[in-house]
């Protein structure tokens, strides 16, 4: 592992330990509003301050970290298996399934993704708890971010259905299932792990997005995106209100480092 | 209509416009998105209202600061037969922005072009009482008639909203009566206005009115360019800004920000009450408890909403009617109190138990339902997040949930697939009669329940019965009095929680003379005419 991927996954393990340490330490910190202290200046009570409803905004950023990096990369886990289930069996079947598969994929990329979302939160139950929400929105982004990495996974696939090695192994006599078991899926490894890492900023981003327009987790749960709605106002940005945003952009650019590069082997 | 128009006729007018010897002033505001129409009997938005406002003549005006009636156009008036008839008295030698004189002819073609069904006008269905049209009889060049088929509650005042259009100019409705006139209107840019150089006001030096020569309204849809270019002193005025904004112009802009006071609008909440909904019974019986919605109104501290959300600038909500309407507010009305001891005691005389912080009904069923409310509204969210900790206090488990505004809006009429909303409800025109497709159980707006084909409750009934008496009683202190019955039900019954009135705050300029913002639409110009700016600030580019 390089110097610079390894410095950024302790980097996200840092963040990732700060906000589960914050959550155990007082697990509603990040809800109680001090209704004497709105928009409080940073203090060594509250280090960044409070915001406008008097809540602890470290406690808040905090806590917001740990759902983002525990949430975002469940879903990016999920969306891999799923663009790798379907990807993969497109690119090793071929034929009228991949073509299917294919279409599928153009149709997903082609959809405008933010009103799909709309669209979809609007059908869900509204009496979820607040942590069902969060897990909703996720859910979503999940089900709904498989194409992309679904069609480099075809790619994938396809180009080590057709590699030498596999030619050999079925010239040899071996069944599909094994060409597919301990030829294909070890080679195809590098190319899931490249997806999944590139697919977990997309997603952190995506929740921003959402919780910009208001639509993320519901309150009190405070989400990245939630956060930086306090940007919005650019008369009001103070040093403080820049945390979250600090926060995403180090999140997202250490994902991008610590991505693994797509190396195959033949 | 088309849409872009350049009125060559008045263009002459418009560069003759600022008397000779001084330099032309320009008064300069954001239209937040294009005038669907200037024909002034098909107003149906606010910014076609805007342009109305500003260049229509009526004969009666409701003055926006004192909110009586001021004779306009009509040096006077008489109503008769109940509120059947009225009888304008014009004034004399009055002429169009063009210079076509102004006669009784003029104001009946106006009110029978309202009243043709095939006009569609928007402010025609406020005077439609029966379904007789209305006789109108010109008795002289400067008397007019107009008989309804049956009693017009409030008759005068709707008035207001009629802008006499010229019978003979061939301008048609761009001949106008008010003080400015439209010049050009470039789709997605501006409209720009033009003093009408044969308004009728003089000031008491005997100056002809308006003083400022142009006015540039610029279509903006982002409120954040607006205020940046107001702070940039490029624009004069913005007509209404949140409490947040506020407070930046406060402190960058003093003297910029005006504070008129309580306004028309309210926010609050409703629980579902539609039997058919798709809710479980408990959560129903709840719901259509009178005592359970008054011991959540209890529960919520309203204090700490206006003085958090609000930056201070709202106060406790009483009912339906703001203290800004000052006919018809029930000043013996107080916000519900915020007292939780008293909230938990009405919860316990309904059976409702309190175990481990969390309360439950007498069948054991967990207290928790769902606010929804629209997404994107800051304010709106803030106070959800509030009512959750409020609520919490005694034991009531509160989800929010924001939608984009279509599917909420989905959910309360058509679906009723919700349990709380959390909503605003502005009230554009003082009068009860303009709430009746809220108050109504038949109505379509009565939120809680609508479409009723009976009424569900003793005290529906009832509310409807009082506003039918307040519609066709002809006296306004009788009116009055049914209407106030119908406030201090609604405050005893709670099927609206009403949480806070949020004040009118309005950003003008300190280089504007005579400024003086109110709580009626429009807040900052409602007195355009003898609005006065210097002609050295940012007046002309």
């Amino acid at each position: 592992m390089k110097k610079p991927q390894l410095l950024a996954i302790l980097v996200l393990a840092a963040l990732l330990a700060a906000g589960v340490a914050a959550g155990l330490w007082h697990a509603d910190s990040h809800a109680r509003q001090f209704r004497e202290l709105p928009s409080a200046r940073p203090s060594s009570t509250f280090p960044l301050g409070t915001d406008d409803l008097g809540r602890d905004r470290l406690a808040r950023l905090l806590y917001a970290t740990r759902l983002s990096l525990l949430l975002a990369p469940a879903a990016a886990l999920i969306a891999t298996l799923l663009a790798a289930l379907a990807g993969g069996t497109a690119g090793y079947f071929g034929g009228w399934w991949d073509n299917c598969i294919v279409r599928a994929i153009d149709l997903m990329l082609s959809l405008p993704w933010l009103f799909l979302l709309l669209a979809a939160r609007a059908l869900l139950p509204l009496n979820a708890p607040p942590v069902a929400s969060l897990v909703m929105t996720y859910g979503l982004l999940a089900v709904l971010g498989w194409a992309g990495p679904a069609r480099v996974i075809r790619a994938g696939t396809r180009h080590l259905r057709e590699s030498d090695f596999a030619l050999q192994a079925s010239a040899e006599g071996c069944s599909e299932l094994r060409i597919f078991s301990r030829h294909l899926i070890p080679n195809l490894k590098p190319v899931l792990l490249a997806q999944l890492w590139t697919t977990i900023p997309v997603f952190i981003l995506a929740e921003a997005n959402l919780g910009l327009l208001g639509l993320s987790a519901s309150e009190p749960f405070p989400t990245w995106g939630n956060l930086l709605r306090e940007l919005q106002n650019p008369f009001s940005i103070r040093p403080v209100t820049l945390a979250p945003l600090a926060v995403v952009m180090i999140s997202v650019a250490c994902f991008k480092l610590a991505t693994p590069p797509q190396e195959q082997h033949s | 209509m088309k849409r872009s128009f350049v009125l060559v006729a008045t263009l002459g007018l418009a560069l003759s416009s600022a008397p000779a010897g001084r330099a032309a002033t320009e008064l300069r505001f954001c239209l937040r998105a294009e005038p669907k129409t200037f024909d002034p009997l098909l107003v149906d938005d606010g910014n076609s209202e805007t342009i109305r406002y500003l260049t229509g003549g009526v004969l009666i005006r409701v003055n926006r600061k004192t909110q009586q009636l001021t004779p306009e156009l009509a040096a006077s008036w008489d109503v008769e037969r109940q509120g059947r008839r009225i009888t304008f008295h014009l004034r004399p030698k009055l002429k169009f922005s063009d210079g076509t004189p102004f006669s009784a002819e003029d104001v009946a073609f106006t009110m029978k072009r309202l009243m043709d069904p095939e006009t569609h006008s928007p402010t025609a269905d406020t005077f439609r009482s029966s379904d007789v049209p209305p006789q109108i009889t010109v008795s002289s060049p400067l008397t007019v008639s107009i008989l309804f088929g049956a009693p017009v509650a409030g008759l005068e005042r709707l008035f207001d909203q009629v802008a006499i259009t010229s019978a003979r100019s061939p301008l048609k409705t761009a001949a106008v009566l008010g003080p400015y006139s439209v010049e050009a209107y470039k789709p997605g840019v501006e409209v720009l206005l033009v003093r009408n150089p044969n308004y009728w006001k003089m000031d008491a030096q005997g100056v002809r009115l308006p003083y400022i020569d142009r006015i540039r309204l610029e279509i903006q849809q982002n409120r954040d360019i607006e205020l940046v270019r107001f702070r940039r002193g490029e624009l004069d005025l913005i007509n209404s800004v949140d409490a947040d904004t506020y407070d930046d112009l406060a402190r960058v802009m003093p003297g910029s920000a005006v504070d008129a006071g309580a306004s028309l609008e309210a926010e609050m909440m409703w629980f579902n009450q539609v039997p058919t909904a798709p809710l479980p019974a408990y959560k129903l019986a709840w719901f259509q408890s009178a005592a359970f919605r008054r011991a959540v109104s209890e529960a919520i501290n309203r204090a700490d909403i206006c003085r958090i959300v609000y930056r201070g600038h709202a106060q406790p909500a009483e009912g339906p009617i703001s203290p800004a309407n000052q006919f018809w507010f029930n000043a013996s009305l107080k916000p519900h109190p915020y007292d939780v001891a008293s909230s938990r005691r009405r919860l316990e005389n309904e059976g409702f138990r309190v175990r481990n912080g969390l309360l439950y009904d007498g069948d054991g069923h967990l207290v928790e339902f769902s606010l929804a409310t629209n997404a994107g509204n800051h304010n709106r969210e803030r106070i959800a997040s509030m009512l959750q900790q409020d609520l919490q206090a005694v034991g009531i488990r509160l989800n929010v949930v924001t939608l984009d505004f279509p599917s909420l809006i989905e959910r309360i009429t058509q679906t009723f697939n919700y349990e709380a909303c959390l909503l605003a409800l502005t009230n554009l025109d003082l009068d009860p009669n303009a709430q009746m497709n809220v108050w109504l159980s038949s109505a379509s707006n009565h939120q809680w329940n609508p479409n009723q084909k009976q009424p569900a409750t003793e005290w529906e009934a009832q509310i409807d019965k009082l506003m039918r008496a307040q519609a066709s009683a002809s006296r306004a202190e009788d009116r009055k009095r049914h209407f106030d019955r119908v406030q201090q039900i609604v405050w005893e019954q709670a099927p609206f929680l009403y949480l806070v009135t949020k004040n009118s705050l309005t950003a003008i300029s300190p280089d504007i003379q005579n400024r003086s913002p109110v709580v009626l639409t429009p807040q900052a110009f409602w007195n355009v005419e003898v609005l006065r700016k210097p002609p050295t600030s940012a007046g002309s580019r």
